[in-house]
């Protein structure tokens, strides 16, 4: 359904901007790492793309969209996810059940994911007294269950021990490989680095960039992406 | 789908609780007085009733004035109470069919030993009444209009006293049941006007003792009569006319006659069949 | 003194020599109060569901009707429940006055705010951390209310029990729409209201403490469900 295309997308909270004027295309492909100050507007801008907020204006069009609900293809990942009380495979199934398969075909596909996550051994366990790692897996898990065209992360990695970041990482490579566009945001440059082809770099709800991600860390367009590079954080 | 199974469980129970109702289909209702309720009569003579017809007898026990309210209402089938004035005003209204007389006990007023008012074992009820006013000796009252209350009312009236002019100070209204007016009376150690049956099976009495007690214009008459079924339709006739027929007839009269705490007869029949 | 120690004997009397009439009792109680706790959670808790998930003009304005209704005088809802089933009342042909059916319904309508209100708060407080997973996810309202259900599903039967406890205590209501009458609408309360005006306080106070028994078992139980599952859930 891509490529994504924001037309001068704007959001604000009563009189507050929050996302101001924002136009860029996402391609299929590459992935995409959306970095930025701590409140620049990363998170609500991924929900905006991902129809959890609606914008105060402008428009966002899925330009490859055949049919039907936008929300279909895609799913996100949340920083803290919430875990539904119930077994670990039974949140996987509980997705794929609201998106209308059979349960028969939804447990198949969760124990699949599940295995590929790592989980399989603890599929029958109750979500919620899982670890951290372990329930950030389990949300990537019931997330690409989906078969998304479009996964959108938000900090997937924030709360979590090096360890536990680096079988995040792996899973996120492995669902790109197997296709589906990756858009994340992360705090983490080396991170960003690691996992990302192109940058938006955002600042105070406005763009200040689309880069590759080599050419972004090499000579940043702006002063304010240089400094955040070199961690001198002016804005704190 | 949880929902509509919560939903039909629901339905489920609620005729489940209606299962006694539905079992028992021979009964009919009685709007009585707490005094015929309380004094345990009536455990004593339904049984004796429902043996012999299958009919089960249930009564709402509340102060003359509901029970009456309750037959205007259509509520109950028969009513059995103790206010001659206002059952001959309900049968004269149409909401009942005919009264008929059954019983009598007395009244009794009871009082703490101490006796403020000086009255301990005297017989006339109307010069207590006065002694007591003068004293201003603490008085409890139903202030229901229960026949009870209409009866007292009726005594300070002939005391030529108005109680009213004590309220708040030693005129106490408790505006409930006698039994509940007698917790009162016995702890704030208060003069009281009771039934004797009421008073012989309670049992929280602290100081309490009788006081006045003999006297004739402490008579207390019950009557009973079918609600009129010209009135309310649903008023069960035969099952409610057999009740009251038994009541009235000598095996009913002999039932009531029969009931004693400890050697004491708490109601003396005088039905004038 | 004397008569707490009265009707601690009393209450161990009644336990002990479990008769026939007090099992009764005691039966018809349970039975009228938990059919009311169901069919007030049939309607009180989509009412609160609905109110937790759906933004609606008036509804604030509803939430502090709702909490203000869990302060109902039970004598209220009896009398209103009387004069509706009364023979003179509009709904009088369904001649169910005096049954425990008319408990049931008088009950019942005593504690749908206690369940409504008390559930819009519980849910709303899971949505607040459950919205944005579950439309993320593609549920829909109605989804998600079934999913938030579920998920505060312990703490709902909390809610249930409080309810449970004000049908089980109140007296007012049942003494009016079931009429106390022996063998067929007395109940705990309404007992213990009829042996206070005999004066047998300590039969009273000893019928009290059963009914206290009784509820403090059925949330022992609760707690322990409740326990037992929050250490197996989470």
């Amino acid at each position: 359904m891509l490529p994504l295309e924001l037309d001068r997308l704007s959001f604000s909270v009563g009189s507050t901007p929050i996302i101001e004027d924002i136009s860029v295309r996402i391609e299929a492909g590459p992935r995409t790492i959306i970095l930025g100050p701590n409140g620049a507007g990363k998170s609500v801008l991924m929900r905006l793309c991902h129809g959890l907020l609606q914008p105060t204006a402008g428009r966002i069009v899925w330009h490859g969209l055949r049919n039907g609900d936008p929300r279909r293809h895609q799913a996100m990942v949340f920083q803290r996810p919430v875990m539904l009380r119930r077994s670990a495979l039974a949140n996987v199934v509980y997705g794929l059940a609201l998106a209308g398969k059979s349960r028969r075909a939804s447990e198949l596909r969760a124990m699949d994911v599940l295995e590929v996550v790592g989980l399989a051994q603890h599929a029958g366990r109750p979500a919620r007294v899982l670890s951290g790692g372990e329930q950030q897996r389990l949300a990537l898990a019931r997330a690409w269950a989906l078969g998304p065209d479009v996964l959108f992360l938000d900090e997937p990695t924030a709360n979590l021990d090096p360890a536990s970041t680096q079988d995040i990482e792996n899973i996120i490579q492995a669902i790109h490989a197997s296709g589906t566009k990756i858009i994340m945001t992360t705090h983490n440059l080396g991170q960003a680095r690691r996992l990302g082809d192109e940058v938006l770099f955002i600042n105070k709800g406005l763009l200040m960039e689309q880069a590759p991600i080599e050419r972004f860390f090499r000579e940043p367009a702006s002063a304010e992406a240089g400094a955040f590079i070199k961690g001198e954080l002016p804005w704190h | 789908m949880a929902l509509i199974r919560g939903l039909f469980l629901g339905l489920a129970l609620l005729g489940l609780a209606q299962a006694p109702a539905v079992a028992q289909q021979k009964f009919i209702t009685v709007a009585s007085t707490t005094s015929t309720e309380q004094s345990g009569l009536f455990k004593h003579m339904l049984p004796v009733f429902e043996k012999k017809t299958g009919i089960q007898v249930r009564v709402v026990a509340q102060g003359t004035g509901q029970a009456l309210d309750m037959g205007r209402r259509g509520d109950a089938d028969v009513v059995f109470v103790h206010d001659k004035v206002a059952e001959e005003k309900f049968v004269a209204d149409g909401f009942g069919v005919q009264r008929f007389e059954v019983m009598y006990n007395d009244f009794v007023l009871v009082g703490p030993k101490a006796d403020p008012a000086k009255i301990a074992g005297t017989k006339d009820i109307v010069a207590g009444y006065q002694k007591i006013a003068a004293a201003k000796a603490p008085f409890a009252s139903r202030g229901d209009k229960s026949g009870t209350h209409a009866a007292e009312l009726r005594l300070w009236r002939v005391a030529g006293i108005d109680p009213q002019t004590g309220k708040g100070g030693w005129y106490r209204e408790t505006g409930s049941g006698m039994g509940p007016t007698l917790n009162t009376a016995s702890s704030m150690n208060a003069y009281a006007f009771t039934d004797r049956g009421t008073w012989l099976s309670f049992k929280n009495r602290g100081d309490l003792v009788i006081v006045v007690e003999g006297d004739q214009q402490l008579f207390n008459q019950y009557g009973i009569m079918l609600v009129n079924p010209a009135r309310h339709t649903h008023v069960k006739k035969e099952m409610g006319q057999t009740f009251v027929d038994w009541v009235v007839s000598a095996e009913g009269q002999k039932a009531i006659a029969d009931y004693k705490i400890g050697a004491d007869q708490l109601f003396f029949p005088n039905a004038k069949r | 003194m004397t008569s707490l120690w009265e009707a601690f004997a009393a209450a161990w009397a009644l336990i002990a020599g479990f008769d026939a009439t007090l099992a009764q009792i005691v039966g018809l109680s349970l039975q009228v109060s938990l059919s009311a706790v169901l069919i007030a959670t049939c309607f009180g808790l989509p009412l609160g569901a609905a109110i937790a998930v759906e933004r609606f003009a008036g509804r604030q304005a509803l939430i502090v009707l709702l909490n203000a209704l869990m302060g109902l005088p039970p004598v209220v809802v009896g009398l209103l429940v009387y004069l509706l089933l009364s023979r003179a009342g509009p709904l009088g042909s369904l001649g169910i006055l005096f049954t425990p059916t008319a408990m049931v319904i008088a009950q019942t309508l005593l504690i749908v705010p206690i369940i409504a209100a008390l559930s819009r708060q519980t849910l709303e407080d899971a949505w607040r951390e459950y919205d944005e997973q579950l439309r993320s996810l593609g549920a829909r309202r109605l989804n998600a209310a079934m999913t938030l259900i579920w998920d505060t599903r312990f703490s709902l039967l909390t809610i249930l029990l409080a309810g449970f406890g004000r049908a089980a205590a109140e007296v007012g209501a049942v003494m009016i729409v079931g009429g106390n009458i022996d063998g067929v609408t007395r109940v705990m309360t309404t007992t213990i209201a009829l042996e206070t005006s005999k004066g047998d306080l300590p039969l009273a106070l000893g019928l009290g403490i059963v009914l206290i028994g009784l509820v403090l078992l059925l949330n022992t139980a609760a707690a322990l469900l409740r326990e037992l599952a929050q250490r197996r859930y989470g």
